[in-house]
């Protein structure tokens, strides 16, 4: 009898493809691209800086970009590019630090409320639902009003904020993994909470929580540019990219380059966050990806179907 | 569904299942709302350090020290303190300034005008730009207008909004002088003013919220083309107006409708650093103030109205779920 | 000898470097039903829509010819201009879907839909395309048509569904109806009801039909005449009675005799003085359920009892919804019943915690019916049926893990090189077997199997049933094994218990259950089922 069994190609999830799938996509690796150069300006900013930051300089002030100094000077004489290069590390410092911590205390949260379900979870969620009543400016606003401004607040703040959609996907994430049958099946052979966690759980959550990870360090940057516009955020004499915006607003008409690069720099970093998360998102979403494998890698096995289902894999009655 | 013995109005009510819903929804708003009082309350209380000192700050006399610090209700026991304030802040006394001694209620009262204004002028900038946009580029998908869309949205979505304020205030007011750099004027005494200085700053508010949108309702109408009803209505062989129209972009509505509720609520918060670019006297701009002064009892007033406007949007977006949706309409 | 109402020749779909349909031709006689047969990826609906110019898939290339035979003139569908497919699709071609949930519009009413196709087509006004929607839905068969008319599609179940979706396609009295699996997710009975509507309607309207469909017993209940599709190429084609009686491909031979048939023989015979193993008495389970629109209680299980004898099976079967897999779920831990006891060897099943319920555990095993998701897709197979090793403790130290994980492989038929594989480089029934062999790695009492075969392909599920009926003889086990499909069960069962609403309905041994039931719904089950000869057969 000749054993013919078809391969279930509709979850190709090994790490090579959806490397080679994340590169060809030419958006991705420009952004990918951009991404390690602000890495590096992150890194090193100090030390490549033409000009010293608080460098004064009256004679010279208002000068438009040139030679000497690329992104021109400002109203003190200072050098536009290296305040720029710093205020994209303190911006990046911000993001990831706290971004990290709302990754930290998000998931947790989440995960556990998610896992344990009851009145944890509702109370957990509950909380949540209470924080997210509170636009995000708003709560770090008060965050700031409580503890004063600065660089610490800033980042306490922020990661507070962003907290709370950390801890909802995490948990959605949580939830529709818990009920899938070879947890289930875990759960009937009486494996322990902690096995279940670290081996099952939390391996399959990944997916949405990079690509919302990545999305937060976007809005994170937003969020302390802002903050820093506002005078609560990363203080004087440390340049800010919001504050040197803030800055440039009586000398705009004279000096456009005093708004326009710190404002670009947020821009592109932004862009490349949301554009690499995109992408992320792509590759680790099984719906998308499929879409996307059909459309442009000749043999894939998918057939090129929209709708999951039908005639693949062996797979029919669902349930 | 079998409803109970007994009839009568409330019964019909009880078995209606809309109402069910909303009942429901209404009642998660109340346990949010307290959940928030609650917070607004903490506020003034986590303060490290004396928040009547902090205040007062160089105007500190131990009289004014003693004078505020009753009039605030912050002598009393903590309890007695939180039930006070709730009390009264659903009776609309929300205290007094710690700057000034107006009382909160009649300030932000007074700014909510302003920035409500500017909240629906910005929506429905968004609301224009985005409907096309979105619905448009998701039935184009995988071609080059659906790129363009996608690309443009996506720096739209980047920039920030105090950033763009001031360029747009460089370019339209302050070069080409054709809208004024900043203020307001209100509606009703003065519409052709009132038009003209809210065009930049509804913009700013506007364009940004378009390109967030954007991006939502494209993913929403994606995922209702890919469903087994719209293949129904192809296999019908009905024009692809009737298709995109009657099923495709009718379906979307649903999760249009949560979106732009939600969108609408980020803008109540986000104005507040385009309020200060412009000088708008709106709410955003008396919590920046207030922040900057310490003046507590302002900004708990303000989180609170603001958050209680966020729940208040949520739940009418709730109740025209219940409207529009025939699986809550009926059981 | 009339022109068939469809001719289709060597048609192609190719995505990318890849030939879906390859060369396949068939024509469809008038008034007459084309069954078109084959597996999965075998490209049944794939080749259907291709034929009908209703295929949308990014990147497709249809070649070869499609001609749809008009009064003036025939048409060509392949490459056809869109306001011609908009024509013909509704107009003179209806078609029907698999899944009736999701192939209605939820915000639009029955009539509506109905409707705007008549509207489309038939240019009527809306008072006349009403009066018609109303004679369809009528002779559909739906009860209170009127009333039916004006509800959603959320209010009506699934076979109330699909009869407004035939309603729909045959709205514009199309010479063509194309039936995609509609049958598919449908209970057996409800299928058998669906599967005489279109007969009649068939009759009634004069109209040609294709029915594509996995199962061979319901073609042989709808079609005249038999494509057998494999990998995109048609394999055999022929009428239907030779291809029952007179197979000629090995392929078709393979799919007849995967088959499983009521008649078939059961198991070999039970031990029938063993020691009863496992004892459930008035087993009461209830969920309550949260909608959006308020609470309720189900009830999902009501009174049970039944026992199992060692080395026996236990077939428990019912339709959906009739709590069958809220027992295994029960018996399993995963949700706590409100009544009852269960005992297994006389230890308490249902009220165990800590280590005493540790020690439960290992002696009952479950295998999930899909195997696409009973395995983490992010470990290997080898770490998978290594899990209850390690939770139990039952083999110390990686060497003689992987050594037992070695030996459960090829007690299932797989090589112990498959223990390095992720469940995607693996088919369906690979990855069923290794869910087996992870049930088998605690040597368990008790191993219940919740619909295990159902989402296979009926060739592969006749080897996994081969294997657990194998594994039942060597190591002794006992099965209580869920399902739906009484042929299955019947091959599978020593004893069977059919349930209903929660319900045991009937609860004897097999042989005494199929030849002789008592309960009318029993009769009714078995009726449903679709017989192993065609219907031609027996009608001459």
């Amino acid at each position: 009898m000749t054993t013919r069994e078809t391969t279930g190609a509709a979850e190709e999830q090994s790490r090579i493809a959806a490397v080679r799938l994340l590169a060809g996509n030419p958006v991705t690796v420009v952004s990918a691209v951009v991404l390690a150069m602000v890495a590096v300006v992150a890194v090193t900013a100090q030390w490549i800086v033409p000009f010293g930051i608080n460098d004064v300089d009256v004679p010279n002030a208002l000068r438009p970009p040139s030679g000497e100094h690329w992104f021109g000077t400002d109203e003190l004489g200072r050098d536009v590019l290296s305040r720029v290069l710093v205020g994209v590390q303190a911006s990046m410092r911000v993001a990831v630090v706290s971004v990290a911590f709302a990754v930290v205390v998000g998931v947790t949260i989440g995960v556990v409320a998610g896992y344990r379900g009851g009145w944890l979870d509702t109370v957990v969620m509950r909380i949540v639902d209470v924080m997210f009543a509170f636009p995000v400016l708003l709560l770090a606003l008060a965050v700031v009003a409580i503890l004063g401004p600065g660089i610490t607040t800033t980042i306490l703040a922020i990661g507070i904020v962003y907290t709370p959609i950390f801890a909802r996907v995490a948990r959605a994430a949580t939830l529709s993994v818990r009920v899938e049958p070879f947890v289930q099946v875990s759960r009937t052979m009486g494996t322990g909470h902690l096995y279940m966690l670290v081996r099952h759980i939390l391996p399959n959550i990944t997916g949405p929580l990079i690509v919302q990870t990545s999305l937060s360090l976007a809005f994170a940057i937003l969020s302390e540019a802002a903050l820093s516009f506002l005078g609560l955020g990363i203080q004087p004499p440390q340049p800010s990219l919001g504050r040197m915006i803030f800055d440039s607003q009586g000398f705009v008409t004279l000096a456009w380059w005093m708004a326009v690069f710190p404002g670009a720099a947020i821009v592109v970093a932004v862009l490349a966050f949301n554009l690499f998360g995109d992408g992320l998102r792509d590759v680790l979403d099984p719906k998308q990806r499929t879409m996307i494998e059909a459309r442009r890698r000749a043999g894939a096995d998918i057939g090129g179907r929209r709708r999951a289902g039908a005639d693949i894999g062996g797979r029919r009655r669902s349930g | 569904m079998t409803s109970s013995a007994n009839h009568g109005g409330a019964a019909r009510f009880v078995s209606n299942p809309a109402a069910r819903f909303v009942a429901r929804r209404l009642l998660y708003s109340i346990v949010v709302m307290l959940g928030v009082l609650i917070v607004v309350f903490m506020l003034v209380h986590l303060v490290p350090g004396d928040p009547v000192r902090i205040a007062l700050g160089t105007r500190y006399t131990p009289q004014a020290y003693d004078a505020l610090r009753s009039a605030s209700g912050l002598d009393r026991p903590i309890v007695e303190q939180f039930f006070g304030y709730i009390g009264s802040a659903l009776t609309g006394n929300l205290g007094v300034s710690f700057r000034n001694g107006d009382p909160v209620t009649v300030t932000l009262l007074e700014r909510l005008p302003a920035t409500v204004s500017l909240a629906i002028v910005g929506i429905i900038i968004a609301l224009l730009i985005a409907l096309p946009a979105g619905i448009w580029s998701a039935l184009r998908e995988g071609r080059v207008s659906d790129a363009i869309v996608r690309v443009t949205s996506q720096f739209g979505v980047s920039i920030p909004d105090f950033w763009m304020g001031i360029l747009l205030i460089a370019v339209f007011a302050s070069t080409l002088h054709w809208l004024p750099t900043s203020g307001y004027r209100p509606l009703f005494d003065d519409p052709g003013g009132w038009l003209q200085h809210i065009i930049l700053p509804g913009l700013t508010v506007g364009l940004v919220a378009a390109a967030i949108m954007t991006r939502y309702i494209r993913s929403a109408v994606l995922e209702v083309a890919a469903t087994g009803y719209v293949r129904t209505a192809r296999s019908k062989g009905l024009s692809p107006r009737v298709v995109t129209m009657r099923h495709t972009v009718r379906n979307a509505a649903i999760p249009i409708l949560t979106i732009t509720g939600i969108q609408l609520a980020t803008i109540l918060g986000g104005v507040i650093v385009v309020e200060v670019v412009f000088a708008w006297p709106g709410l955003g701009r008396l919590v920046y103030n207030a922040v900057a002064a310490r003046d507590y009892p302002v900004i708990q007033g303000a989180v609170l109205l603001i958050a209680a406007l966020f729940l208040l949007i949520n739940l009418i977006v709730d109740m025209l779920y219940a409207l529009v949706d025939p699986r809550i309409r009926l059981s | 000898m009339a022109e068939p109402v469809l001719s289709v020749r060597d048609l192609r779909v190719r995505i990318g470097t890849r030939e879906i349909v390859r060369g396949v031709s068939f024509d469809v006689e008038r008034e007459k039903t084309l069954g078109i047969v084959g597996e999965s990826g075998s490209g049944k609906s794939m080749t259907v829509l291709a034929a009908t110019g209703l295929l949308d898939a990014p990147g497709a290339v249809v070649t070869g010819t499609s001609t749809l035979a008009g009064q003036s003139a025939p048409t060509q569908l392949v490459g056809a201009s869109g306001r011609t497919l908009r024509e013909v699709h509704g107009g003179r071609i209806g078609f029907v879907f698999q899944d009736p949930g999701t192939s209605l519009n939820p915000l639009l009413t029955i009539e509506r839909q109905i409707t705007e196709s008549l509207e489309a087509h038939r240019k009527m006004t809306r008072r006349q395309a009403n009066a018609r929607a109303l004679e369809l839905i009528e002779a559909v068969g739906l009860p209170d048509p009127a009333t039916r008319l004006n509800s959603y599609p959320h209010q009506l179940s699934g076979g109330q569904r699909q009869r407004v979706m035939i309603a729909i396609a045959l709205a514009c009295d199309p010479e063509l109806l194309i039936a995609d699996e509609p049958t598919t997710s449908l209970d057996v009975t409800t299928q058998s009801q669906i599967i005489e509507l279109v007969r009649d309607l068939q009759r009634d309207f004069g109209a040609a039909v294709v029915w594509i469909s996995h199962d061979l017993g319901v073609i042989g209940q709808v079609a005249d005449d038999v494509t057998v599709l494999q990998d995109g190429e048609a394999v055999e084609q022929a009428p239907i009675l030779d291809v029952f009686d007179k197979p000629q491909q090995a392929y078709t031979k393979e799919l007849l005799e995967s088959r499983p048939l009521i008649g078939a023989t059961g198991p070999p015979p039970a031990d029938a003085d063993a020691a009863v193993l496992l004892r459930v008495e008035g087993l009461d389970v209830r969920f309550p359920v949260t909608t959006a629109v308020g609470r309720s209680t189900v009830h999902a299980v009501k009174d049970l009892s039944f026992q199992i004898r060692r080395g026996s099976t236990l077939g428990l079967v019912g339709e959906s919804g009739s709590g069958k897999s809220t027992v295994a779920a029960a018996l399993t831990g995963l949700v706590e019943p409100n009544s009852g006891s269960a005992s297994l060897g006389g230890v308490d099943v249902l009220n165990v915690r800590g280590r005493a319920e540790k020690a439960l555990r290992r002696r009952i095993s479950l295998v999930f019916q899909d195997p696409f998701s009973s395995l983490n897709p992010r470990t290997r197979a080898g770490t998978a049926i290594a899990e209850p090793l390690q939770v139990h403790r039952l083999a110390h130290g990686k060497q003689a893990r992987q050594k037992r994980v070695g030996e459960l492989l090829e007690l299932v038929g797989l090589s112990a090189s498959f223990a390095s594989r992720y469940p995607h480089e693996l088919s369906g029934g690979q990855r069923q077997r290794v869910s087996i062999a992870r049930a088998l790695a605690t040597e368990p009492d008790l191993l219940i199997l919740d619909e295990s075969t159902a989402s296979l392909d009926v060739s592969v599920q006749s080897r996994v049933l081969d294997l657990l009926a194998q594994l039942q003889r060597e190591l002794r086990l006992t099965y209580l094994f869920i399902g739906h499909d009484l042929a299955v069960i019947q091959r599978m069962s020593h004893d069977v218990l059919v349930m209903r609403d929660g319900q045991a309905v009937e609860y004897r041994p097999a042989h005494e259950l199929f030849d002789n039931p008592e309960s009318d719904y029993t009769r009714t089950l078995l009726a449903a089922v679709p017989p192993a000869r065609p219907r031609a057969a027996i009608s001459g």
